[in-house]
């Protein structure tokens, strides 16, 4: 099968291979970019730890082909720090509030709530329950990602999180 | 640091020792995508496996094809068990003294069972090398359930031991029996019954599921002909035993097999096995001379490796009409699938089942088991529980409440009643068991008056009430679940795998800067050992967690362990971290002493460093005394400051707690809500409470999940029905409720912490809590007992059964 | 799970498509691809090629002309909860949009290939059956329409012909209404066990129109009719909606699956369908 150029800009840089029209936009980036964060759970879009953030929406990688993302802009896990190269708002908030056990599931998480919280800054915990609905995990019972991106929404609108993690 | 400045808060503070909600070390990987699972690695010429998988559930396999899939672009060989009986590797021991074909060897006996191996240069050419291999099968009649394994005429499944009349745990009975194994004192047991007042006796199933952590089973095997080195990275809780069985099965010696678990994204028994992918990958790369991939799909994992449970437990209590128990009597018929893959010691074929006593103190008691075979995946692992005690919890706890209901008495009033008291521990049980120690009715207090017990029951007797007036077609349940595991496998006096006795170990260098290495024979698959790790070492000899890495998973520098699985990690390794440390303290007050011209004897530990008695400016950091260690030891003394100690535990450590869980029903729909529920865990003492909590939530998410609806279900026909996310349930953050955890504290007396461990609590007292507090809800409209999973559909049927639905 | 080989084609226009198509022996549009790639990738089917309908602009967008609401097939469930010309005027269509799957797959999943891809499980082809809406399709000769309530022939069999591609959807909006769909579902992410949608318009304290569809509740959605019947010209009373409720409950014939057995959907088929009337009944009051 002939292979396709593709070129899409990933975390703010441009990047680009050769890959057959088959290929799913997780295998390429994990194995043609070898940016590896992103991390393959489910393969039938039920778990969202291929969550990746293209043209502003939260996709499920596995089920998007490369080519689909031709001209895209691609933001995975790697796209997620500070500029000086510390821990995000997400990053720092998952930390502090032990909203991740095995870590198989994070960065699909964070990708997820990235885009939860850029359309609602400050969202009930009902809110990133549904908003969430799309990432399962199978080691926190989610109640300590939902303090995490509460943590995370109160640092992003200049507030305190005052709730322990539990 | 001579000085007193900072104040003994603010040193303690410092250590972030034990006690202390640290936060995890493993986090700061983790959160920027920076972990390193297994499919992450990649290897220069790396070739990619994909099976070939039977689509039925029994079948003879009269011929296999490839050469058109050989003719596929990238495919570069494909296995079969005609290859693998060329190196003695068609078939696999298992853990549990039987054996397994890696691939199918003459017929398939379940679905989805490995039939070949396809290796290609990618895994998309692997995929269409599997496709195009030609299977011919022909269709056998197909065993499913177990009740029917030991029919007259039930098919023969396992041909390979025909007129074997015993197995690794005894005598067989039929050709699809595997063993029976039993425990306690049958006369007196049947005697205590026959004078009882109030006897009950149910069939309590617990359904087959599966332990599914989000990253599947995975390995990497690279073998180099040169130097005849063999290294494997794969998805391993246990890589040392991994090391040592491809050892033996592979004649490679054992100090040339490099078994390296990296990061693991979860596993829950699930990765506790060797399974065909992980050998498949190893012969691929002898056969081809470069490292060869393997990685498990979800369907292949639901379907193929690992399933937990699948227990049909016959539970009978004798007691007196006040209420008191008397003997408990329990039989099970377990299904172990095609092969008995079941990852016990090696002695336990039914694991710790016989735990099944709980939490009561019954004078007398008998259990029995029969493995049975059946065209089901093989197994089973223990999901998130020590051996079997899940199951043995689920019994009991299932068992008490029918008996209360019997007795028209509340259960937690049952339960109260048959608590084995504080002052009887350590107490022997009627089936063999020593537990350390425990307060179960301090425990069981605190949860009901956390709870509002007394108020929830009345409100409950209202709402029935009123459903039977006619005024609301919700119902109410109050679960209550107290449980009693038996973790932390174990004492070499009874514990083994394949002879290996289950130790655990650990390796501290503090170096001279006074920072260390802790290597632990344990792995993490989301534990955060880690972090844990460093504490135990920093409130025992008093250097920062900060300035101790822990490092697992690699056979070649961590000291052999027995892994991580059966919630053992705290109770043995969590032990022979504490050991080692004490080690180096002892070492580190004799240099000490000679650094501060004192008497060993005149010396005390003060947090972080030795001061000497009644002279408080006299006082020697652990930082100073580690340089010293490695500039001007005593003399005779060999300089240096590292340890190693293998923990053989003196007994098992028995964490207990209490549940509840409070429930509404609808039952026109089936649909339910939780709408609290509290778990009060004590795990003696508490190394993170925030780690802790943390893994009572994530059990408690599993217990949901499994109670009301997560199952492996096969059709008549051996298909398995709920084999992807779709329909295997896994709730997401919007069906799980809201958890609150609270605890009680009863260090273990033998432990050197006193801890006991805690991962698996959640699972194995949660279960039982939704399923009591469903029983529990339709309990006053007739019901006695209804079996798990309690779907939304079930509950419905249940509803039906008992007239409910016109 | 890999997909086989195809061809992948990435048209401008739809004139562009429906040639592609036509010229591929068994190729299939790409639109959100979530219900497509995934039964690719478990290889129960091989396209040998795929038209990508994503940079078709002429396919996305909602306007509405007169008295009809024109939703492009390539819009997706997300736009669909962000517009506030579907919220004024057919807001059932957000409170289904928003029950169905989980929200990476609301971006990307379509209203097209939702109503067009003929899965039972599928819940907005009900909606539209209750709102009367009219698909638009292109083809490889001329462009036709045809009725939602004509389109669906069996599980994953529809009135689209080979070469056709579904285009756009209009409904005609309705005047003062009650609405409401109602889904019962395992988790979020599943299918409905049952579902269903109601309009209702009241005049004068009587059910003036109605229209009742069912979702997964057979092996294609249904459009209750007798249901509908039973409410209008009647008061909105008990022994109406019971009426309706058994009308409904006799056209079903659900799957028996993991989401339960035949004689429970039913069951419960019946209970959400007389709470939808019942929500739709209070909204048309209101």
């Amino acid at each position: 099968m002939s292979k396709t150029h593709v070129k899409f800009k990933l975390n703010g840089a441009a990047a680009e291979g050769m890959c057959e029209p088959r290929t799913l936009l997780v295998h390429f980036i994990r194995e043609n970019l070898s940016i590896t964060g992103t991390h393959i759970g489910c393969e039938t879009t039920h778990c969202g730890a291929c969550t990746v953030d293209l043209n502003g929406k939260s996709v499920k990688s596995c089920t998007l082909l490369a080519v689909q993302a031709q001209g895209a802009d691609v933001v995975t896990i790697e796209g997620m720090a500070n500029a000086d190269g510390t821990l995000g708002a997400l990053q720092e908030g998952f930390r502090q509030m032990h909203g991740l056990q095995c870590g198989y599931c994070t960065p699909g998480m964070i990708v997820r709530a990235h885009r939860l919280l850029k359309e609602n800054p400050k969202p009930t915990d009902e809110e990133i329950r549904f908003g969430i609905a799309g990432n399962l995990c199978r080691c926190t019972g989610y109640q300590n990602i939902v303090k995490a991106i509460q943590h995370a929404a109160a640092k992003l609108r200049g507030e305190e999180y005052l709730e322990a993690a539990e | 640091m001579n000085d007193m400045s900072p104040n003994k808060a603010e040193r303690e503070a410092k250590l972030e020792g034990m006690g202390c909600r640290r936060k995890r070390v493993e986090d700061v990987r983790f959160t920027q995508g920076k972990g390193n699972f297994v499919d992450d690695i990649k290897l220069p010429g790396m070739l990619f496996g994909d099976f070939v998988r039977s689509p039925y559930a029994h079948a003879r396999i009269k011929g296999i094809n490839i050469k058109k899939a050989m003719k596929v672009p990238g495919v570069l060989a494909v296995l079969t068990a005609t290859e693998l009986k060329g190196v003695n590797l068609a078939w696999m021991p298992t853990l549990a003294g039987d054996v397994q074909m890696v691939l199918a060897d003459g017929k398939v006996l379940f679905q989805n069972q490995e039939v070949a191996f396809v290796v290609a240069t990618d895994r998309y050419a692997a995929a269409d090398g599997v496709e195009a291999v030609e299977v011919d099968y022909e269709a056998l009649p197909v065993l499913v359930d177990p009740f029917k394994a030991m029919d007259k005429n039930a098919p023969v499944l396992r041909e390979d031991l025909k007129g074997k009349t015993s197995g690794a745990h005894g005598p067989r009975k039929h050709h699809n029996h595997i063993f029976e194994w039993t425990m306690g004192d049958k006369d007196l047991t049947e005697a205590a019954f026959r004078k009882a007042d109030v006897t009950i006796k149910e069939l309590i199933s617990y359904h087959r599921t599966h332990p599914s952590p989000l990253e599947t089973c995975q390995s990497v095997a690279s073998f180099d002909k040169i130097k005849g080195e063999l290294t494997v990275w794969g998805t391993f809780q246990a890589p040392h035993v991994i090391r040592t069985v491809a050892s033996l099965i592979s004649t490679i010696p054992e100090h040339k097999i490099h078994v390296i678990s990296p990061d693991v994204g979860g596993g829950f028994g699930n990765k506790v096995g060797a399974y065909p992918g992980y050998i498949c990958s190893i012969v691929a790369s002898i056969v081809t001379g470069k490292p060869v991939k393997w990685v498990e799909d979800r369907i292949e994992n639901l379907t193929a490796t690992s399933f937990a449970r699948d227990y049909h437990m016959t539970a009978e209590i004798a007691a007196t009409k006040d209420g008191k128990v008397q003997a408990l009597r329990v039989h099970v018929l377990a299904d172990h699938g095609a092969f008995d893959a079941c990852a016990d010691p090696s002695k336990w074929p039914a694991g710790f089942f016989n735990i099944v006593t709980g939490s009561y103190d019954f004078p007398v008691a008998h259990c029995a088991v029969d493995g049975v075979y059946t065209n089901k995946a093989p197994g089973g692992v223990a999901y998130r529980c020590s051996f079997r005690v899940t199951e043995a919890a689920y019994c009991i706890e299932r068992a008490m409440d029918i008996l209360a209901k019997k007795l028209n008495m509340d259960p937690a009033e049952l339960r109260l009643k048959n608590f084995i008291r504080r002052d009887q521990f350590p107490y022997q049980s009627a089936l063999g068991w020593e537990y350390d120690s425990g307060d179960y009715h301090t425990a069981m207090k605190q949860g009901m008056e956390k709870i509002g017990y007394p108020a929830l029951r009345e409100e409950q007797k209202r709402k029935q009430a009123d459903f039977k007036a006619g005024k609301t077609r919700d119902i109410m349940g109050i679960g209550v679940s107290f449980f009693t595991e038996i973790v932390g496998a174990g004492p070499s006096k009874n514990c083994d795998i394949l002879g290996i006795a289950m130790f655990d170990s650990c390796e501290i260098r503090i170096h001279p800067t006074g920072s260390a290495i802790a290597r632990v024979g344990t792995k993490s698959t989301g534990q955060a050992h880690e972090t844990t790790w460093a504490q135990i070492i920093a409130t025992e000899i008093g250097i920062p967690s900060a300035d101790i890495m822990v490092e697992e998973g690699n056979t070649d520098t961590a000291p052999y362990g027995l892994g991580t699985y059966g919630s053992r990690s705290t109770p043995v390794a969590g032990a022979a971290i504490a050991m080692a440390a004490r080690k180096i303290k002892a070492k580190a007050q004799m240099i000490a002493a000679y650094m501060l011209e004192v008497h060993e004897g005149d010396l005390q530990f003060d947090i972080d460093g030795f001061r000497v008695k009644g002279l408080p400016e006299k006082f020697k950091s652990m930082k100073e005394i580690a340089w010293a260690a490695y500039h001007s030891v005593p003399p005779g003394m060999e300089p240096g400051l590292e340890a190693v100690s293998y923990y053989d535990p003196p007994n098992m450590t028995y964490p207990f707690g209490a549940y509840f869980c409070v429930m509404d029903i609808d039952v026109d729909t089936g649909v339910y809500k939780i709408r609290r529920f509290y778990a009060l865990d004590d795990c003696g003492t508490r190394i993170n409470p925030m780690v802790i909590e943390g893994q009572v939530h994530g059990g408690l998410t599993e217990a949901f999940a499994i109670a009301m609806g997560q199952e492996i279900r096969y059709d008549a026909g051996g298909n398995v029905l709920t084999g992807s996310f779709m329909d295997f349930f896994i709730p997401t953050a919007v069906e799980t409720p809201v958890w609150e955890t609270d605890h009680t504290v009863t260090p273990s007396p033998h432990h050197p912490i006193g801890a006991k461990g805690v991962g698996e609590s959640p699972n194995v007292g949660g279960v039982p809590a939704f399923s009591n507090a469903v029983n529990d809800a339709f309990g006053f409209l007739g019901a006695t007992h209804i079996q798990m999973p309690h779907d939304y559909w079930r509950n419905w049927e249940a509803a039906k059964s008992l007239g409910l639905i016109k | 799970m890999i997909p086989g080989t195809f061809e992948y084609h990435r048209p401008k226009s739809v004139a562009e498509a429906a040639k592609l198509l036509r010229k591929s022996k068994d190729g299939r549009v790409l639109a959100g691809g979530h219900s497509l790639l995934p039964m690719m990738k478990l290889r129960m089917t091989e396209p040998s090629a795929l038209i990508d309908l994503g940079a078709i602009a002429a396919l996305r967008g909602i306007k509405k002309t007169g008295t009809k609401l024109v939703i492009g097939a390539m819009t997706t469930q997300h736009e669909l909860l962000a517009s506030a010309l579907v919220a004024k005027n057919l807001p059932i269509l957000h409170e289904t949009a928003i029950l169905i799957a989980d929200p990476q797959v609301r971006y990307v999943g379509t209203i097209g290939g939702n109503v067009a891809n003929g899965d039972p499980g599928n819940d907005m082809p009900a909606v539209m059956m209750a709102l009367d809406a009219t698909y638009k399709i292109a083809g490889p000769t001329k462009a036709r329409v045809v009725k939602a309530r004509a389109f669906y022939k069996g599980s994953y069999e529809t009135a689209l012909k080979a070469g056709e591609i579904v285009t756009a959807i209009e409904i005609p909006v309705p005047g003062k209404h009650g609405f409401a769909y109602e889904k019962l579902k395992r988790k979020v992410g599943d299918y409905a066990t049952a579902a269903a949608a109601v309009l209702i318009t009241l005049k004068a304290g009587k059910i003036a129109a109605c229209a009742i569809a069912l979702t997964n509740l057979a092996p294609t959605p249904l459009l209750a009719e007798a249901a509908a019947a039973a409410l209008v010209g009647r008061a909105p009373d008990d022994a109406a909606i019971s009426a309706a409720v058994a009308a409904a409950r006799k056209i079903m014939d659900p799957a028996n699956d993991t989401r339960g057995t035949p004689a429970y959907r039913k069951s419960v088929g019946g209970i959400y369908v007389e709470r939808a009337i019942k929500r739709a009944i209070a909204r048309a009051a209101g």
